[in-house]
């Protein structure tokens, strides 16, 4: 319980640091200024016109925890968006798949299983190599690889709901399929799929910076934490804060996610444990 | 065989509908637009999309992957270049994975709750969201800058890019040393994110046998622990991890592909984000196709050896 306010906390200040400190920073974070006096300042540093900087500076003397905040508004978004999307779609194929049967499902599931027998990593980079890199095409390919999973669940929970008393008895008071789909059947068979969704964000956070860290997500000017540390990667050595500092964000926020969808399953498991125990 | 055909035919479908024309990127940019053409018509990506499919699928049912845009070389031979690479990265990192892995997870089982079992679960949480990249990037920082700085050992100062020393032919023990120095960094990142989800697992599944019947009575009539655990949890979780092994094993190829990138290693994750820059897309489409292929021998491997390993499936 107390892990979960920990995370839900941790997660909210980020999203909140991410809004104000780009907003509130003095100087544009894409702008470059000065190179030769500003470049790579160690963190805790002060300049020479006088401003502070908390992590130090990038190869173009930029304030590296401005870029920070800024990258990480795109990086939550790309996992929030892309993630809930993705379960969103799957959520569809499979309660289709699940209620209608014969060969839409054993098409639909053919494709799921065909898109799952490639790693998700490489069906990954195939379809963001083809588009256009950007915003737009990360979602979009996260989305595009990420249904599978929450269909099969979406599918597997329908199937055994759809078997319930309660079913037949809103079909025998004469509800139209789709309304017992939508009203009965789907609310009931969700559980499952909002924790894959939880524990979801998190992959596609790790999954969008590493398609940015290959220079095939968000380019650069637009930083997001995938391409900060691509661009301190040959600065390993002369200044490794440049890589260390958006590395660690990105575990941060990628831990917080996971952890909070491991309660949350641990508590819906505990949930359904008991409904099963009830009907039984 | 169904769902390769259609693995196949998904890339096929999502290589060609996009946008981007790899005659473009092939010729050199004062080449004249009737160059590209026919280049175009050369490389047959002229055709209608069903007479292209077509003709790639009867080649692949030939074993044929065609030839590579870039290098004009056969795909299949560039690709088996590139997997032994893979394969000794990938396979020597699952091994070591699944070598630490179930030892930390029955340690964590037996410890539930101590002080070893939190502090190992929190390190395991940890290295697991971490990217790879980031900690590939992290320890070359170390072993190389670090070491050298600390003064540490000439052993430690590790290398960091390549898999063998440039510019040096060596032949029998000292290139098989060689290629094992420079497998350390790449290696230790791999197993050590493998490790943490499968210490995981196996916690779990060796909590689950520790609460049963028959560990009680194997305690009760005086077995050691170290019998106990050897014949009595180990041969009851061993069937869900070569399940795990088998199945992971398609993940951490896959894996290696940021590793190869940052540690420059020429295996097929390498090859296959430069042929995706390259817009090579008989490499793109053969490289996944081998992917999708060693998921699918992997499910099966395991689905065969269940049987084997678990009596009590039938077999």
């Amino acid at each position: 319980m107390r892990l979960e306010w920990i995370c839900l906390g941790a997660l909210g200040l980020l999203a909140l640091g991410t809004i104000a400190v780009p907003a509130l920073a003095r100087r544009d974070p894409l702008a470059i200024g000065d190179v030769l006096s500003l470049r790579l300042m160690p963190p805790f540093a002060t300049d020479v016109r006088g401003e502070f900087h908390l992590l130090g500076t990038d190869r173009f003397g930029r304030d590296l925890f401005v870029r920070m905040m800024l990258a990480g508004r795109l990086s939550l978004a790309v996992g929030v968006v892309g993630s809930v999307l993705a379960a969103a779609v799957g959520t569809i194929v499979g309660a289709v798949a699940a209620w209608r049967g014969g060969t839409v499902d054993a098409l639909s599931m053919a494709v799921a299983d065909a898109l799952l027998a490639i790693p998700r990593l490489v069906l990954l980079l195939v379809c963001a190599a083809l588009w256009q890199p950007g915003l737009t095409t990360v979602v979009v390919v996260l989305i595009a690889t990420g249904w599978m999973g929450v269909a099969r669940l979406v599918r597997g929970e329908v199937l055994g709901v759809r078997a319930q008393p309660y079913v037949d008895a809103a079909t025998a008071l004469g509800a139209r399929p789709w309304r017992v789909l939508l009203r009965h059947a789907l609310p009931n068979a969700l559980g499952p799929a909002i924790v894959a969704t939880t524990l979801g964000v998190g992959n596609a956070i790790l999954l969008e910076s590493g398609l940015s860290f290959l220079g095939l997500g968000i380019q650069p000017p637009q930083p997001s934490w995938g391409n900060m540390i691509a661009g301190g990667r040959d600065l390993i050595v002369a200044a490794p804060w440049v890589a260390i500092a958006p590395g660690l964000a990105l575990i941060a926020t990628v831990l917080a996610c996971t952890l909070l969808g491991d309660s949350l399953r641990d508590r819906l498991a505990g949930e359904s444990g008991a409904t099963l125990r009830d009907r039984a | 065989m169904l769902l390769l055909w259609l693995v196949v035919t998904i890339t096929f479908l999502l290589v060609r509908l996009a946008p981007g024309d790899p005659a473009q990127l092939l010729v050199p940019p004062t080449a004249s637009a009737a160059d590209a053409a026919r280049l175009r018509g050369e490389l047959g990506l002229d055709r209608p999309i069903a007479v292209q499919y077509a003709r790639w699928m009867g080649d692949v049912l030939r074993g044929n992957l065609g030839e590579s845009f870039a290098t004009r070389r056969p795909v299949g031979r560039v690709l088996r270049e590139a997997l032994p690479v893979s394969l000794w990265l990938g396979g020597g990192a699952l091994l070591l994975t699944f070598l630490i892995g179930v030892p930390v997870g029955i340690l964590q089982a037996a410890r539930r709750g101590r002080a070893v079992d939190r502090a190992l679960t929190v390190a395991a949480t940890l290295v697991y969201a971490a990217p790879s990249y980031w900690l590939a990037l992290a320890l070359v920082a170390v072993f190389t800058y670090g070491a050298a700085t600390w003064g540490l050992p000439a052993a430690l100062r590790l290398p960091a890019f390549g898999m063998r020393s440039p510019g040096i032919e060596l032949h029998g023990g000292a290139f098989l040393a060689d290629i094992a120095r420079h497998s350390v960094l790449p290696l230790t990142i791999l197993a050590a994110i493998g490790a943490a989800g499968v210490a995981r697992y196996a916690r779990t599944s060796v909590a689950d046998v520790l609460a049963q019947e028959w560990v009680r009575t194997a305690r009760a009539k005086g077995s050691s622990p170290r019998r106990v655990y050897l014949r009595h949890v180990l041969a009851n979780i061993l069937p869900a991890m070569v399940v795990l092994f088998a199945l992971s094993f398609p993940g951490v190829v896959a894996g290696s592909i940021f590793v190869e990138s940052v540690f420059a290693w020429p295996g097929m994750g390498r090859l296959m984000v430069t042929a995706i820059s390259a817009r090579d897309y008989p490499v793109v489409l053969g490289a996944t196709v081998w992917y999708a292929a060693l998921v699918i021998f992997a499910n099966l491997a395991a689905d065969l050896a269940l049987p084997l390993l678990d009596p009590r499936r039938g077999g």
